[in-house]
């Protein structure tokens, strides 16, 4: 028999470093992989993961795309430090375009300055009053959040689908399912000409930054970290641990809705009926990646970013089936998962004298 | 050679036409043909059709064309970049092959005045963008005749994906040439509000035949409410592709996308020069739709079959001719009238007699 086993402490630079570990190890299998395919290893690996950054419009594609994983992740990752499991993000990130996409659409001749702003204070009511739904729940009738709130995206994703085929469809558009285009007052502004970056690309730099801050330096981030880890000990000294679902579903709810509006009033510029290829789910992989810290989900965002742009030109220059991105994740978080669990635990193979040594 | 390249990278950058042209009438260009598909080519309907086409240029043309494509690609902020990142490296030719693309492959389109751009079933066109899109309702027109007579309980289910004009369109179109044997026909329909989801699309197609449909009709593109109809002793059409393997004792015909004629010509197009941008909605008669084998039925459907099929190749029938009345009663196609395209195009409303309200 195989068992683990707690290791009684472990080396904090590993906890650091099993990323990393991860991530090498990831590169040395799917270069054997890409060998076994009949593909030059080497060749493969740099059109993966070098070729889309070796000029500026590919770094700026690659912020593109991390910006809603990033954003959403460091909402997750408060959560997921309190123990609150919201599986929902894909749901809220959905309502918040909703919410602020639809401020654009009844103002759709509009040229106010405000228009912009107000699309963001809606798109983050709209993800935050997703993330409330499973909050009332379980503070409520002690539902499970990790239910309830992947249940929710089906019904937003659909509430969506319904305005796009009904009611917000584009007069102008021969009946198929889009709204309007949003007028240039909802758009958000391009940072760097000739390229997709977006305002949004800048707030998640913000997010960042506040993420790190609230963690670290706030007293709630002290709570989240205790209620987290040592759920007894908060108890005792009066943290409450319903006020910490609330606030982390909230706060994540909200974000998410913001990378949502982001969307929607950044690359597609419009609403139609799939918005995100995922950003919800993916994010959760993001946030662990990351070590649920915020600086971590930034270069986590940017790494998983980079799996979607190589699977695009692995495809384009290479003709690799598209099953090569899935694949190339799914060993990243293997590795990951499987680093974290030899640093926290020791692998013995179990005679009797050594579980005898265990207690 | 070197320079060569060096030349046309430049003329794409700074998109300076007329070096452009002097370089294309100096030699026959090589053709880079790009596809971006919505689904997996492994779908076994929709993209693996174009995927079909794709290698039918590569082995009609050769040495000449080389082609590449980009999968399951989602039609949100991710069409644009692959779309764009074909057109950056080398790619002359450009299949698009969603709904969902249009906006982005308008998008690059501009910023690539060079390369040619093809975008199926969308509406919006430039010097450098074509459309194509097939009359599907075609062939849908003749399942209906078949479903007519093959249909014993008078019930027919539908698995539509999104209620949009050429899914609408379609379901008319089949009840039309339903009723034209059979006026006792009634239709069921599902939403299954997906392109490709087996297990949605089965459990739609095992809803249908629980409520006493006999034939199965599906607008979705995985073979699975075909297969349920093998499964449950009922008869059924394929969609997109021939899936008879899939059910060989329950398809009746398949509606085939074809796309491989057209997709070669286009690519001779831009190797001689010839390329223009054009609007088609190809039918029966050009090739694009195309009917499987009449299977599973007696000899006198199958022919009656084929004969509908023929006429509305001929242009002898036209699946919309009028009198067509919708739901509440108003005319909407004259006595003896035919359907224009753009009615046809913009379909958001039933025939009357099909018992369903259409979401809205």
């Amino acid at each position: 028999m195989i068992r683990l086993e707690p290791r009684r402490s472990h080396s904090q630079a590993m906890v650091y470093l099993s990323p990393v570990l991860a991530i090498v190890m990831t590169l040395v299998v799917g270069g054997v992989i890409f060998a076994f395919m009949g593909k030059n290893p080497l060749e493969a690996l740099y059109t993966f993961f070098i070729l889309p950054i070796s000029n500026s419009y590919g770094v700026s594609e690659l912020l593109v795309k991390a910006t809603p994983l990033v954003i959403i992740a460091i909402g997750l990752a408060m959560g997921f430090r309190a123990n609150v499991w919201n599986i929902g993000a894909e749901g809220q990130l959905t309502m918040g375009a909703i919410f602020g996409g639809g401020l654009a659409l009844y103002f759709y001749d509009s040229q106010s300055v405000f228009l912009l702003p107000a699309m963001l204070v809606f798109g983050a009511i709209g993800g935050a009053f997703w993330g409330a739904i499973p909050a009332l729940l379980r503070t409520r009738f002690n539902a499970n959040e990790i239910l309830t709130s992947l249940m929710l995206t089906y019904v937003a994703t659909l509430f969506l689908s319904y305005l796009v085929h009904g009611p917000w469809r584009n007069p102008e558009g021969f009946n198929f399912p889009e709204s309007r285009p949003f007028p240039d007052a909802g758009l958000l502004p391009i940072i760097y000409d000739g390229t997709r970056v977006h305002l949004g690309t800048a707030i998640a730099v913000l997010v960042v930054i506040a993420g790190w801050l609230l963690l670290s330096k706030s007293l709630i981030g002290f709570q989240l970290r205790v209620v987290g880890k040592a759920p007894q000990a908060a108890r005792h000294v009066g943290f409450r641990q319903k006020r910490m679902i609330w606030f982390t579903l909230l706060l994540g709810g909200g974000l998410s809705g913001l990378a949502g509006l982001f969307e929607v009033a950044g690359p597609i510029g419009q609403l139609q009926p799939s918005i995100s290829p995922g950003y919800g789910f993916t994010a959760i992989i993001v946030a662990f990646l990351g070590r649920l810290h915020p600086v971590g989900i930034l270069f986590g965002g940017l790494i998983m970013a980079l799996t979607y742009l190589g699977g695009e030109l692995a495809q384009i220059t290479l003709g690799l089936p598209n099953a090569v991105t899935g694949l190339f994740q799914g060993i990243l978080l293997f590795f990951l998962l499987a680093c974290d669990v030899l640093t926290k635990y020791r692998i013995r193979f179990g005679s009797i004298a050594a579980k005898g040594r265990t207690a | 050679m070197n320079t060569s390249f060096m030349k046309r990278t430049l003329t794409a950058v700074v998109a300076t036409g007329a070096l452009a042209l002097g370089m294309g009438a100096a030699q026959a260009e090589d053709v880079k043909v790009g596809f971006v598909y919505v689904g997996p080519i492994g779908d076994h309907g929709w993209s693996y059709r174009h995927d079909i086409g794709r290698q039918a240029i590569e082995k009609e043309l050769g040495d000449a064309a080389s082609t590449s494509y980009v999968e399951s690609v989602p039609e949100g902020a991710d069409a644009e970049r692959v779309i764009r990142q074909m057109a950056q490296t080398g790619h002359n030719l450009i299949f698009t092959t969603s709904f969902g693309y249009m906006n982005p492959t308008e998008k690059v389109a501009k910023q690539f005045p060079n390369v040619k751009f093809e975008h199926a079933t969308g509406y919006k066109r430039a010097d450098n963008l074509s459309t194509y899109a097939a009359r599907f309702y075609q062939g849908r027109y003749v399942a209906g005749v078949i479903a007519g007579k093959m249909t014993k309980s008078n019930t027919i289910g539908y698995v539509g994906s999104f209620p949009i004009p050429e899914v609408v369109r379609g379901i008319n179109a089949f009840m039309l040439g339903a009723w034209s044997v059979n006026p006792d026909v009634k239709v069921k329909i599902v939403w299954a509000n997906t392109w490709y989801d087996p297990g949605k699309e089965g459990d739609a197609a095992k809803a249908l035949i629980d409520q006493g449909a006999d034939i199965m009709v599906q607008h979705t593109d995985s073979p699975a409410p075909l297969q349920v109809a093998e499964n449950r002793g009922v008869l059924g059409f394929g969609q997109a592709s021939d899936m008879i393997k899939f059910a060989p004792k329950a398809q009746l015909t398949a509606i085939v996308d074809n796309w491989d004629k057209y997709y070669v010509e286009r690519a001779k197009a831009v190797a001689d020069g010839t390329w223009e941008s054009i609007d088609t909605w190809g039918g029966i008669d050009s090739g694009m739709v195309e009917m499987a084998p009449y299977t599973n039925m007696p000899d006198d459907v199958k022919a009656l079959a084929e004969e509908v099929e023929a006429k509305i190749s001929s242009g002898e029938l036209h699946p919309f001719t009028g009198p067509i009345y919708d739901q509440a009663g108003e005319l909407r196609i004259k006595e003896g009238e035919m359907a224009e395209d753009g009615m046809l195009l913009g379909m958001d409303w039933y025939i009357k007699g099909i018992d369903a309200e259409l979401p809205k």
